[in-house]
């Protein structure tokens, strides 16, 4: 008999949340990205920190407008719109200048976030779409691509492959650390691999997709080696070239673009992969990570629809 | 050593470390009783008292004659001084016996040992748990009678007792597993015996490794009774995973475990029943956490029924002066009260204690990332955030489609959500609608 009068706060359970929100998520995905930016920045120097600075900041800035503009509440300490746009700097080419990276960052955050509804309703992932919205209007500047260190303009290793002009091939081990030409952050491997497995560690993103991805390329262009006559070097050459690493742990796993269900994860990395074999073996550019993942976005919500889990207790339901 | 488990989930810090090396104290027994007349799901029990009567220790002062109930007993002698209407731990408005205890701690003429305890048959041994007033302690508080009476066409095989005890701070149940374990052990073997059936399991979680050595020496004797070690995640004692876990079976959506031949009950439960069947005594008392980051010394109590959590918390050294919330139950399905002048009832499992929280007081909801971590936690198979977009705009027949009644609102979606939705009250709200639709087409 011990009647206290102290009126206490009702909430609805759970009584306790995880520590982790998402400007904790937005954190971790940019620091994932440290390394293959390191990376970036050390084989292409200033030019290249240059389209990062100018992505990121216009970036921020627009989405600051948009966001005003929209009458929604500010939020700072939500960083959305830094990790679209250091992903869009990370898959430019690094000669490109500052205007035409900061129009794009824009156009990602604006035409391709905002006008759809801001933060988690966009249908496209924004930074891919604002890399090929540069690469449709200034065409020639996104294919200039130069090499490593010295800043001298060459050809990346899929176009050498693709055009088969003779020109050398790099090495295997090139390929992994990064030292070939190619966008900011997608030449190397290793960083990126580092950036996927920090992800994966903190739960942010399903093995599902990259590794189904990942799979699917091999798979594919092993076969295609064997049908040209070409070694194991043939699918590992393509297997660690162009943008695919950047795409399978960075774009084909971005939450709002991609399925929610667990074999639809599995689809959407197996439909990019083939998508990507497809363009790089057949298609008129020499890399297709972007359109790939693009194309996916769009049979996103079909996929969920169709690979939707069956309730504990029930049997398999078709939508 | 198996090592069961359901698909989902989600893995929580325990906070048990608080009480669990704590011996049970054998709680104050308080001047003033509050025993409310309805601790059950069924029918809420008519007083078999006036004021003024005076009462014994285990008299039965409350009953009610539908078959889904359970009568309740004074858990002190004394007098009655009131019966008023007072609130309840669940949140609603119950009348409640007040009993004046006198301190003699005198037990009524009826409370005798069993003669021959093995020789009860299945009927009498039901008979004796409804006398004494046995719901399902784990917090659901289902009548027990009921659940051990066998119903037309269908068969149990299997008795599971829950020792999961998935919610964090609580470890009222681990205390019993230690320092009771034959009595759980001889509870099992009246409730198979009263069900029929011939196969008992006791699960518990890996984290509970001490229990796990106590109960396999307590059950050695009986080839029937096996101890699965469950792996340690929410919400592994949910009844439809432990049973998946122990048996690979699955009840079917929207049954009972009933269709898969399988009886759950709590090891406290089990516990009880030994002490009804053996000792003839009424269930006036259980074991009780009370821990949380609010209360200056977390311990686990033995406690009689309608105790005040006031009581309970002075005993425990107070609350601190942060303190936000008092959550009757753990703090991922408990309820939160809005006083603590509301009595320990049969289903109080604990008291959790909670200061405000540092994030909670910035919550900001973010929309909804997709990032589908709801999807991967939830142990139904559900897509919480599809069903929630559907409810805000709504659209009760698609979530009912989208089967939100099978969501056992364990919370999991919420505390991973990182978005911070509060997923479960929509969830809530859906399920409410779609009941409401069906009564609706139900009575046309």
């Amino acid at each position: 008999m011990n009647k206290s009068d102290k009126i206490l706060l009702v909430t609805s359970s759970p009584h306790i949340h995880s520590p982790y929100n998402v400007p904790d998520a937005m954190r971790d995905v940019i620091l994932s990205l440290i390394p293959a930016l390191i990376c970036g920045l050390y084989f292409f120097g200033l030019p290249a920190l240059k389209v990062v600075l100018g992505c990121v900041v216009t970036a921020y800035i627009t989405e600051l407008i948009c966001l005003r503009a929209s009458g929604k509440e500010v939020k700072i300490r939500e960083q959305s719109a830094v990790v679209t746009g250091l992903l869009l700097a990370l898959c430019l080419p690094p000669s490109l200048p500052l205007w035409m990276a900061a129009t794009g960052s824009a156009f990602a955050i604006v035409i391709v976030k905002h006008l759809f509804g801001g933060l988690g309703q966009n249908i496209f992932n924004p930074a891919l779409i604002g890399r090929a919205f540069l690469l449709a209007s200034f065409p020639v500047s996104m294919t200039r691509w130069s090499s490593p260190l010295d800043g001298v303009t060459t050809a990346t290793p899929l176009s050498i492959l693709k055009e088969a002009s003779g020109q050398p091939l790099p090495e295997l081990s090139q390929l992994f650390i990064g030292n070939v030409a190619g966008s900011i952050g997608e030449t190397s491997v290793i960083a990126l691999l580092l950036g996927g497995i920090f992800l994966l560690y903190r739960g942010h993103i399903d093995w599902r997709t990259p590794l189904s991805l990942l799979a699917t390329v091999f798979i594919l262009t092993t076969v295609a080696g064997i049908v040209r006559g070409a070694g194991i070097e043939y699918p590992l050459f393509h297997l660690f070239s162009g943008a695919l690493f950047l795409g399978a742990f960075f774009m084909a796993t971005d939450w709002v673009t991609t399925p929610v269900t667990k074999l639809g994860r599995i689809l959407f990395g197996i439909g990019s992969g083939c998508l990507i074999v497809m363009i790089r073996l057949k298609g008129g550019y020499p890399e297709g990570v972007a359109y790939a993942i693009l194309l996916m976005n769009v049979v996103t919500p079909l996929i969920d629809r169709y690979t939707k889990a069956r309730v504990f207790g029930g049997v398999k339901r078709n939508a | 050593m198996s090592s069961g488990s359901f698909m989902g989930g989600i893995h929580l810090n325990g906070h048990k470390e608080l009480t669990s090396g704590l011996k049970t104290i054998q709680a104050r027994i308080p001047d003033r009783l509050y025993i409310p007349l309805s601790q059950h799901i069924g029918a809420p029990c008519a007083p078999l008292v006036v004021v003024g009567d005076s009462v014994k220790k285990g008299q039965k002062i409350g009953v009610s004659k539908g078959f889904v109930s359970a009568p309740v007993h004074a858990s002190t002698s004394g007098t009655v001084v009131a019966i008023e209407v007072m609130e309840h731990p669940g949140g609603s408005f119950v009348p409640c016996i007040v009993i004046d205890n006198n301190g003699l701690e005198e037990w009524v003429e009826t409370v005798k040992p069993t003669d021959d305890p093995t020789a009860l048959s299945p009927e009498e041994i039901r008979g004796i748990i409804l006398e004494a007033g046995i719901v399902g302690m784990g917090g659901a508080t289902f009548p027990s009678h009921v659940k051990y009476t066998p119903v037309e066409g269908k068969s149990a095989d299997t008795v599971i007792l829950n020792g999961i005890e998935c919610e964090p701070y609580l470890t009222s149940d681990h205390r019993l597993m230690l320092e009771k374990p034959d009595r759980i052990v001889a509870g099992l073997r009246y409730i198979m015996k009263s069900v029929g059936c011939n196969r008992g399991i006791i699960a518990i979680e890996d984290n509970k490794m001490d229990a796990v050595v106590l109960l396999k020496k307590a059950a050695e004797r009986n080839s029937n009774i096996s101890i699965v070690v469950m792996k340690e995640k929410y919400p592994q004692g949910s009844e439809k995973q432990l049973i998946f876990g122990c048996t690979g079976r699955e009840v079917p959506a929207g049954g009972l475990p009933i269709a898969v031949g399988v009886i759950v009950n709590n090891v406290g439960t089990a516990a009880a029943v030994a002490d009804a069947v053996e000792f003839g005594r009424p269930l006036i008392e259980r074991f009780v956490t009370v821990s949380g980051d609010g209360i200056l010394h977390p311990a686990n109590y033995l406690v009689r029924i309608g105790t005040l959590f006031s009581d309970l918390i002075t005993e425990s050294g107070g609350i601190t002066g942060e303190t936000e919330r008092v959550i009757s139950g753990g703090p991922m399905m408990g309820k939160t009260v809005f006083s603590t002048n509301v009595p320990i009832v049969k289903g109080s499992s604990g008291i959790v204690v909670m200061k405000k929280a540092d994030k909670a007081g910035e919550h900001i909801e973010y929309p909804c990332v997709r990032c589908a971590k709801c999807v991967d936690a939830c142990p139904a198979f559900l897509e919480p955030t599809s069903i929630v977009k559907l409810a805000k705009r709504s659209r009760w027949n698609e979530t009912e489609t989208a089967n939100v009644m099978s969501c056992i609102e364990c919370g999991s979606c919420v505390y991973v959500c990182p978005s911070q939705i509060p997923l479960i009250q929509y969830i809530r709200r859906a399920k409410q609608a779609v009941m409401a639709g069906k009564a609706k087409a139900a009575a046309k």
